[in-house]
């Protein structure tokens, strides 16, 4: 009756449980990159098989060159390893040049993969993203990987359930990754620890199923392995006559199912958090932790202000940061754009910045990396790379690029990147690079200006959706 | 991995908050092969100068036969990278001790051995204080969840399940194949009930792939 989402995914999975809670549940969709190949070599050198090849995809996306061969020897062969495990295997690659080739997180919703009601593993902890569609998604380490692909099943705990919702309706220029960075600094970057996070409220219903990926793909962000939405119309809508999602014979069928998956209105909850949609303003990031965000429109912290514990921790991000107590953030000027990655490179986020920089140059360089080959073509043919071109910025080919600089793609030392990704770590995008983390229109703005920039002004006259 | 109840060994503190996998190995180190070790890519950006230089403060350089690390809140936040864990592991760590792990960093340490000990914030201050920068005798009790950390007692947190497997060097795949039928039972009823669960099959009925 009183069950949740988490209840219904969760039951609807296990294979058995232990005696100390641990249960073994059936993996629907493992996805694997380059990144897997401890995972492949641990089930080699137990001369065990991928078991279910048929529900394994693999996807070149890390190491993807975003402008034509491998930056380096290193690149192309990790590239090359994960070609070949796939081929040994029988396992379906989107590889360079494939059309369905993409980062993991947008490919796999993108071909119909993601589905509601499904468990999904993937060795990456943003595998989160996938539960926009109402399935239990989570990223997992090598060792786990290896233990999906020789037994097509996984070992874990059940997480509390937390229930974060957002009320009312956002403002213009605001959008679901300003409804992650808020949540991420009111409650810590541990503040989802242990809990599978549920987005509810109008807000999420608002959202596109694009935006319900940016906010399922930060709840790691805020140390929640598993974030997720009801499925609903959008949902159906988004998915039908995609790829791989049912086709004609059982799709009522399955949208029957998906009917019974979302919470019970009397459903409890370990933990619930509410947030008002209409206070929320564009958010950026000015430490070395996601939790470090603030409303753009304020000043950058003063440790001499702060709690001790908090203090010593700050002064060492402005140290790293290069920022000053008090000054205000959108003083802070910066060397460069990267507008990219699974939290952030989808069809609509580039019409997000598109609309922004219509018609205006970047006063910085910058590099435009879209999620998937497919967002790639359909942002092409709406003609966005133009706009991205005529700004100035750099359009290139689709990978996780800037985000986690495995490709050569890298900002560096001492520069400073307004970021559409999730993590703005100390050299997460470079030895010693300095990463705002924002929206897309948010960097759009920053490009526009040089600086960290409301966008919301920049809209005006504008017709855009966040 | 072999399974270990009791460590005896040194402990350092790495005096922060939210050290994330980022930190603990750099991506740009993630294309080496294991057989070489991950043991000098530990904090290497942390450990070293922009030149290369080790950094001879840094609790790494001062301690480097130390064993058991000790941080703050939220160690091991980010990414899935097991190669994080690696790098403890082939550093020489056994134990980090700290209020809080990502959920991901936890159970990959423990599926290479490694113990992620969740304690106080409050220890983990007092042993902050008390090294005080310096390497200080340690030992834990795996088995009683106890141990002393600089002459300071120990007492951690540890999932049960993970304490049995830490004990026995317990490898999940070859306990999920005692589980064989039950899978394959699981497998079959899914396929008759939620058929579009297996895209392959439904692509070979006629669907549209
Ligand atoms: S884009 Fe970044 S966060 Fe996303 S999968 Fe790639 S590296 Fe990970």
């Amino acid at each position: 009756m009183s069950a949740t989402l988490l209840d219904n995914l969760w039951s609807d999975h296990v294979i058995t449980t232990r005696d100390d809670g641990a249960s073994l549940l059936w993996v629907d969709r493992h996805l694997v990159h380059e990144g897997s190949h401890h995972a492949f070599g641990k089930i080699a050198a137990k001369g065990l098989p991928v078991v279910e090849p048929g529900l394994t995809f693999g996807v070149v996306d890390h190491y993807a060159p975003t402008r034509g061969a491998p930056a380096t020897a290193d690149i192309a062969r990790m590239i090359d390893t994960l070609r070949s495990n796939c081929a040994q295997h029988g396992v379906t690659l989107f590889d360079q040049g494939d059309p369905r080739q993409g980062i993991v997180h947008v490919a796999g919703p993108e071909q119909g993969l993601t589905l509601p009601g499904l468990l999904i593993n993937c060795g990456d902890s943003h595998t989160s993203t996938h539960g926009a569609f109402g399935a239990l998604a989570f990223g997992i380490g090598a060792t786990e990987v290896a233990h999906v692909l020789a037994t097509q099943t996984v070992w874990q705990k059940k997480p509390k359930a937390m229930r974060i919702t957002i009320t009312g309706a956002l403002g213009p220029g605001v959008g679901a990754k300003d409804i992650a960075l808020a949540w991420i600094a009111r409650l810590g970057a541990d503040g989802a620890r242990g809990h599978a996070v549920e987005y509810a409220g109008a807000a999420v219903r608002g959202l596109s199923m694009e935006g319900r990926m940016t906010l399922c793909n930060m709840s790691i962000e805020g140390g929640g392995r598993f974030g997720m939405v009801a499925p609903d119309t959008t949902t159906f809508d988004y998915l039908k006559g995609r790829p791989w999602a049912p086709g004609e014979d059982n799709w009522d069928a399955a949208v029957a199912r998906w009917h019974k998956l979302p919470s019970a209105p009397d459903a409890r909850f370990d933990k619930e958090v509410t947030l008002d949609a209409s206070e929320i303003a564009p958010v950026v990031t000015w430490g070395t932790s996601p939790e470090e965000a603030l409303p753009v429109t304020e000043t950058v912290p003063d440790p001499t202000r702060l709690p001790m514990n908090k203090a010593t921790r700050a002064r060492a991000a402005l140290d790293y940061m290069g920022l000053n107590a008090g000054q205000r953030l959108q003083d802070i000027t910066i060397d460069q754009v990267f507008i990219g990655s699974c939290t952030n490179a989808r069809i609509e986020d580039l019409r997000a910045a598109a609309a922004v920089l219509q018609g205006r140059q970047a006063q910085v360089p910058g590099l435009v990396s879209p999620g998937s080959a497919g967002v790639k073509a359909q942002a092409e043919a709406e003609g966005l790379d133009q706009i991205f071109t005529a700004a100035g910025l750099e359009w290139v080919g689709a990978g996780c690029s800037m985000c986690v600089a495995m490709n050569g793609d890298s900002v560096a030392a001492g520069k400073r990147c307004a970021s559409t990704t999730n993590r703005n770590f100390r050299g997460r995008q470079g030895r010693g690079a300095r990463t705002h983390l924002m929206s897309p229109a948010m960097v759009a703005a920053a490009a526009v200006t040089g600086r960290l920039t409301d966008v919301r002004p920049l809209l005006q006259g504008r017709e855009v959706q966040a | 991995m072999t399974g270990w109840s009791r460590h005896t060994g040194v402990a350092i503190a790495l005096d922060r908050e939210n050290v994330d996998t980022d930190q603990l190995i750099p991506a740009r180190f993630m294309s080496t092969p294991r057989a070489q070790g991950y043991g000098s890519f530990l904090l290497h950006d942390m450990r070293t100068e922009a030149d290369g230089t080790p950094n001879p403060y840094f609790p790494l350089n001062v301690a480097p036969q130390a064993s058991i690390l000790i941080s703050r809140r939220n160690f091991g936040s980010g990414s899935s990278r097991e190669a994080a864990v690696y790098a403890l592991v082939d550093a020489g760590f056994r134990i980090v001790i700290a209020p809080s792990f990502g959920d991901i960093f936890a159970s990959n340490a423990v599926n290479n051995g490694l113990l992620p000990a969740k304690v106080t914030e409050d220890a983990v201050e007092g042993y902050i204080r008390h090294l005080a920068g310096r390497a200080g005798p340690a030992q834990v009790d795996l088995v009683a969840g106890s141990g002393h950390v600089a002459g300071r007692p120990l007492q951690f947190e540890l999932d049960a399940g993970w304490r049995q497997k830490l004990i026995n060097g317990w490898d999940d795949t070859d306990l999920t194949r005692q589980h064989a039928d039950a899978i394959a039972a699981f497998r079959a009823a899914r396929a008759a009930s939620q058929p579009w669960s297996f895209p392959a099959a439904h692509a070979a009925a006629g669907g549209n792939t």
